[in-house]
């Protein structure tokens, strides 16, 4: 869907779930997955459906994944550090499970 | 970078949203001798507007154009004023005494003010359209803002959708940039030219004027433009294409990214969980806050600057910021020196005479505001339009009563995303007036923060002892 520009920064390595994936320096979590290709960073509580970044603005709240073991941060407000442990985050429980 | 131990307990003038409103405003009470913070929940300053001013990674000025490098010297004044900057800071509360929670990298604290500018601006305006909870549908602000600060530019087959200067300006930077657009869907309806039109002149005297012709031809010589009356995101786990039709002749255009923008309305979160009055604004489709001319509230202490007052645009809202400072250092400290308060507000006049046409032209079309059927109105918690319609037709009088009944709104985002969709679904069943039908009431938090984050708040040992056994 996206392209990094020539000239965009440093590389910053992270993995999303346990896979690596090269990210820059001056991105976000949301923008590093939009930038890996990665099509959907969790799935709704309500129906299970995949959702993505929509807003890259802390508006919307679509792109929650879990940093570092800490659930449904903002991947939009997040810069990416060395070493980070990105996570899609699976919304849809049963109960009793 | 300034920690959440590095605040002062209390400051004459708390500011919130780093964009151009925050930046003028604080930069300026500072420069007065007011001990001013400025706290913003992005990763750098410069709000959406001047999104990664000081960071971002596109060399080429020509791309992002000179009305975004002119945020260079707001930024750079706001650093040198003496304001204690502090990004990564989430504002979850404020009340109506000016008490400011504050999360900085996972430590709170509370810090009084004697004076608040809320600077928090605006976000797009809803788009529900079926599919756009599909992956590879977006806002078109949020890939500006790829594209600012991180410098990522459409690559796959690209349509773009709805109306407004921003989808223009975005096309446009997007083709500088060498990222690809293969159709512009302009759902901009013709009749709104019929109200738009008495305005035309005040519009040709404002400087968007000549800007929004050039950023027009730019596009239109490259991308075709259709005008369409219905737009339609389909494909299973991810968006495959883009239906849409005009006057009942349906098209369908493969795609991998869709991005979606009919304008943008004040973000009213912070604002409204504080106790500020709103009023429904009829030309621009939103609730604004209610605010005398020094951008005050209805809550004594707290101005609304920026777009969140209503929207005027980038360099109208710095001008707002110092307006809305101004007053507070009057307030504060009636000794300082002060800049000329008739220029800056000739300024603003000046910035906001076209604004009538642009609110009237890029009106979106019912049909674009208040979807029908299985499309979903609140994307959290994945509620249709039909079953908001449904409660209020059975007799749900208004917001607040469908949360209890839907759950429509309280999601994560809290309404930001549906607010005034549901709304104005109510207010159509019901036949009434938006305004009659009114908002969500909000409530701290209006970010969620974690228990771990309240827990982190410095305890006197008097407060330790009073629920010690």
């Amino acid at each position: 869907m996206f392209k990094r520009l020539a000239d965009a920064g440093t590389a910053v390595a992270i993995t999303v779930d346990g896979k690596p994936v090269a990210a820059r320096a001056g991105d976000t979590v949301a923008a590093a997955l939009l930038a890996a290709g990665i099509d959907h960073c969790r799935t709704t509580p309500v129906t299970g459906a995949p959702r993505a970044p929509y807003c890259l603005m802390g508006v919307c709240f679509e792109c929650l994944v879990t940093v570092d073991g800490v659930g449904s941060r903002q991947g939009c407000l997040i810069p990416v550090r060395e070493g980070m442990k990105v996570e899609t985050q699976l919304g849809k429980r049963e109960a009793g499970r | 970078m300034i920690a959440a131990s590095d605040l002062a307990p209390s400051y004459d003038l708390v500011v919130i949203g780093g964009g151009p409103a925050g930046l003028a405003a604080a930069s300026l009470a500072a420069r007065a001798g007011v001990s001013t913070v400025l706290f913003d929940e992005n990763p750098g300053i410069g709000g959406q507007i001047y999104r990664a001013i000081t960071t971002t990674p596109v060399a080429d000025r020509a791309v992002l154009g000179e009305d975004y490098w002119a945020g260079t010297e707001l930024a750079a004044d706001a650093k040198a004023s003496g304001a204690s900057i502090v990004n990564g800071a989430t504002v979850w509360s404020l009340d109506p005494q000016r008490m400011v929670g504050a999360s900085i990298a996972g430590k709170v604290r509370m810090i009084e003010a004697k004076r608040v500018i809320i600077a928090t601006g605006s976000q797009e305006r809803p788009f529900p359209i079926p599919g756009w909870t599909l992956p590879g549908v977006m806002t078109a602000g949020g890939a500006q803002t790829a594209l600012k600060a991180q410098g990522l530019v459409p690559s796959g087959r690209t349509v773009m959708a709805g109306s407004g200067p921003l989808l223009w300006l975005l096309a446009a930077q997007t083709l500088r940039a060498g990222g690809r657009v293969d159709a512009i869907l302009d759902t901009t309806p013709w009749r709104n030219w019929l109200q738009a039109l008495v305005h035309l002149p005040d519009f040709a005297l404002s400087p968007y004027f000549t800007k929004g012709l050039a950023l027009l031809r730019e596009v239109k010589a490259k991308v075709p433009v259709h005008r369409v009356d219905r737009v339609e995101a389909v494909g299973k786990e991810k968006l495959s294409e883009v239906v849409f039709a005009s006057g009942g002749r349906e098209q369908r255009l493969p795609a991998d990214l869709l991005l979606l923008h009919q304008g943008v309305v004040p973000n009213v979160n912070l604002a409204n969980a504080a106790g500020v009055a709103h009023l429904w604004n009829d030309r621009q489709l939103c609730f604004v806050p209610v605010l005398d001319a020094d951008f005050g509230s209805s809550v004594p202490g707290i101005a609304v600057a920026g777009d969140g007052a209503g929207i005027a645009g980038g360099t109208a809202a710095a001008e707002r910021g110092r307006v809305a400072a101004i007053a507070a250092v009057r307030a504060l400290r009636p000794e300082a020196t002060l800049p000329d308060t008739q220029a800056i507000r000739q300024k603003l006049q000046r910035e906001e005479m076209g604004r009538a046409f642009l609110d009237w032209l890029n009106r979106p079309a019912e049909s674009f505001r208040q979807p029908e059927g299985e499309t979903l109105a609140c994307r959290c918690e994945e509620v249709t339009a039909k079953q908001v319609r449904d409660m209020a037709r059975i007799g749900c009088e208004g917001p607040n009563q469908m949360k209890a009944f839907l759950r429509c709104g309280m999601g994560p985002c809290q309404g930001r995303l549906c607010g005034l969709t549901v709304t104005e679904l109510i207010a159509a069943e019901r036949k009434m007036t938006p305004a009659e039908v009114g908002y969500y009431r909000l409530r701290p938090p209006v970010k969620p923060i974690t228990l771990a984050e309240l827990a982190s708040l410095p305890i006197s040992e008097a407060e330790r002892k009073a629920v010690e056994r």
